[in-house]
């Protein structure tokens, strides 16, 4: 441990982050680069398996999950952004703790080590860990005037299987208000965004991405900030309601407050244009 | 003159009788591998009334949870309801008995794969097989080729067409891959599983 560096992580980006979702990449780099974290990531690291392989094969699920970790280093903790992938990386971890002669046999293939007490956190913990107060003297943006409801969605809060694990409910509306901005928490802040739904059945997906919409938009929100890629996808593309209201990415509204200044090139991406909002926001300034 | 038959054979009593079917209870079983006591079931019915998917499902949680108890194995395992769930554990958290249904579901569809019965929403099961062909093939899900795949598979290549070209217009689907460098070597040797052979 003594020679690491307290700031040093290593980093599991997923598939989301990696392709469609670069721009919660970008702004999570740019939020840990003033922050002094440094986010090093996971050398040719897979897919965690997703719900796909979940429910295809169970061998299948623990061996793409178990690669990553063997794949960490020792001595810093992985630090995953989307809650699946954290989800599923965990959960491989429990099986190896409680079934050593499947690690065993996984560590002879692949000729690597794998870690069974490798702390696997969410990028929420890092915060949490790094302080409110030393977060507050690095902001250089105000968010004033950004009434956000906070979007957690499924995964953060709740799979029972890993019920004595730390969940981050609440902790964006503590980062975001400490940094400004004015949480809206009567919304639907924890209704599933549909998932894999949203590709196979959209006309089952469509209503309820409308009602999540329709419950910021009552509530008077600017906007929903997402901690999870996917929701923040699904929450843009299957919203009909003529009521159009942004999705950003937590690390983007986080990085914003820090005095990042290339939200422009993120905000593009964007299917609903946030910018109304950032002008907005920057005017009140 | 032949002999006559006696009337009444020589039957036979066992010293123990045997169970006609030793096989275990499917309830039993589905607890066992979920590693949840869905017997504790009451049918409060919370679990259905909180399922954001619910209009989409044949069964309601709870009715999935009584067709096990009643080992009805067939019913269950080719239903729509273990499919549309996403795994999103809303039953799970209200639950009053703690029962954690989402591993239920869980199990059930590996089981459904397991015994090759027919899939109660086979658009479904499509997709996740293209999102492991894809895992396969990179390492890593590439969406834009499992978007193809599954239209492919499923012949609706007009659905969502206007949504797809504003991804891309976004550049938000990658034309190539990203990949794992030795995809070929560690990550083909995970997919050895039953799945392949019935795909």
């Amino acid at each position: 441990m003594s020679d690491v560096k307290p700031q040093d992580f290593s980093y599991f980006p997923g598939c989301s982050l990696a392709t469609t979702a670069a721009e919660s990449n970008r702004s999570l780099m740019q939020a840990a680069r003033i922050l002094g974290l440094n986010l090093i990531e996971l050398e040719d690291w897979n897919c965690c398996g997703s719900s796909s392989a979940q429910t295809m094969c169970r061998n299948l699920s623990l061996g793409m999950a178990a690669r990553n970790l063997s794949l960490a280093p020792a001595g810093r903790p992985l630090v995953a952004m989307c809650p699946r992938c954290l989800h599923y990386l965990r959960s491989a971890q429990q099986c190896l703790q409680a079934d050593p002669k499947t690690r065993a046999a996984l560590e002879e293939k692949w000729g690597r080590p794998i870690s069974t007490d490798l702390e696997i956190i969410h990028f929420m913990e890092v915060l949490v860990r790094y302080g409110l107060d030393r977060l507050k003297a690095n902001a250089r943006r105000s968010l004033k005037g950004l009434r956000f409801v906070p979007y957690y969605g499924c995964t953060l809060a709740r799979p029972p299987r890993l019920a004595k694990e730390t969940y981050f409910q609440g902790e964006m509306e503590h980062i975001l208000t400490a940094l400004g901005a004015e949480a809206v928490p009567d919304a639907l802040m924890y209704r599933c965004c549909g998932s894999f739904l949203s590709a196979t059945d959209p006309e089952i997906v469509t209503p309820l991405v409308q009602e999540i919409i329709g419950s910021a938009v009552a509530a008077k929100a600017d906007c929903l900030v997402t901690a999870c890629a996917m929701c923040q996808l699904n929450l843009e593309i299957r919203n009909t309601n003529r009521a159009k209201i942004p999705i950003f990415h937590f690390s983007e509204i986080l990085a914003l407050a820090l005095g990042a200044d290339d939200y422009e090139e993120w905000f593009v991406r964007h299917l609903v244009d946030p910018r109304p909002v950032i002008q907005k926001l920057s005017k009140a300034a | 003159m032949s002999q006559v038959q006696p009337l009444v054979q020589e039957i036979v009593i066992p010293d123990r009788v045997k169970a006609d079917n030793p096989r275990q209870s499917l309830a039993a079983e589905v607890a066992e591998r979920s590693g949840t006591e869905l017997n504790r079931c009451y049918q409060c019915r919370s679990c259905g009334n909180g399922c954001p998917f619910v209009q989409a499902m044949d069964y309601t949680p709870n009715q999935v949870i009584r067709l096990v108890q009643f080992g009805l194995r067939q019913e269950v395992l080719t239903c729509k309801t273990i499919w549309v769930c996403v795994g999103c554990h809303t039953c799970s958290s209200q639950c009053p008995m703690g029962i954690d249904l989402a591993a239920v579901m869980d199990t059930l569809r590996l089981m459904a794969v397991e015994a090759g019965v027919v899939i109660g929403k086979p658009n479904i099961i499509d997709f996740h097989e293209e999102v492991l062909r894809s895992l396969e093939k990179y390492g890593r899900a590439h969406k834009l080729g499992i978007m193809l795949g599954y239209k492919r598979q499923t012949g609706r290549w007009l659905k969502d067409l206007d949504l797809g070209l504003r991804m891309l217009a976004k550049r938000k689907l990658d034309l190539i891959p990203s990949r794992v460098r030795d995809a070929n070597k560690e990550i083909a040797d995970l997919f050895t599983c039953y799945w392949r052979e019935s795909a």
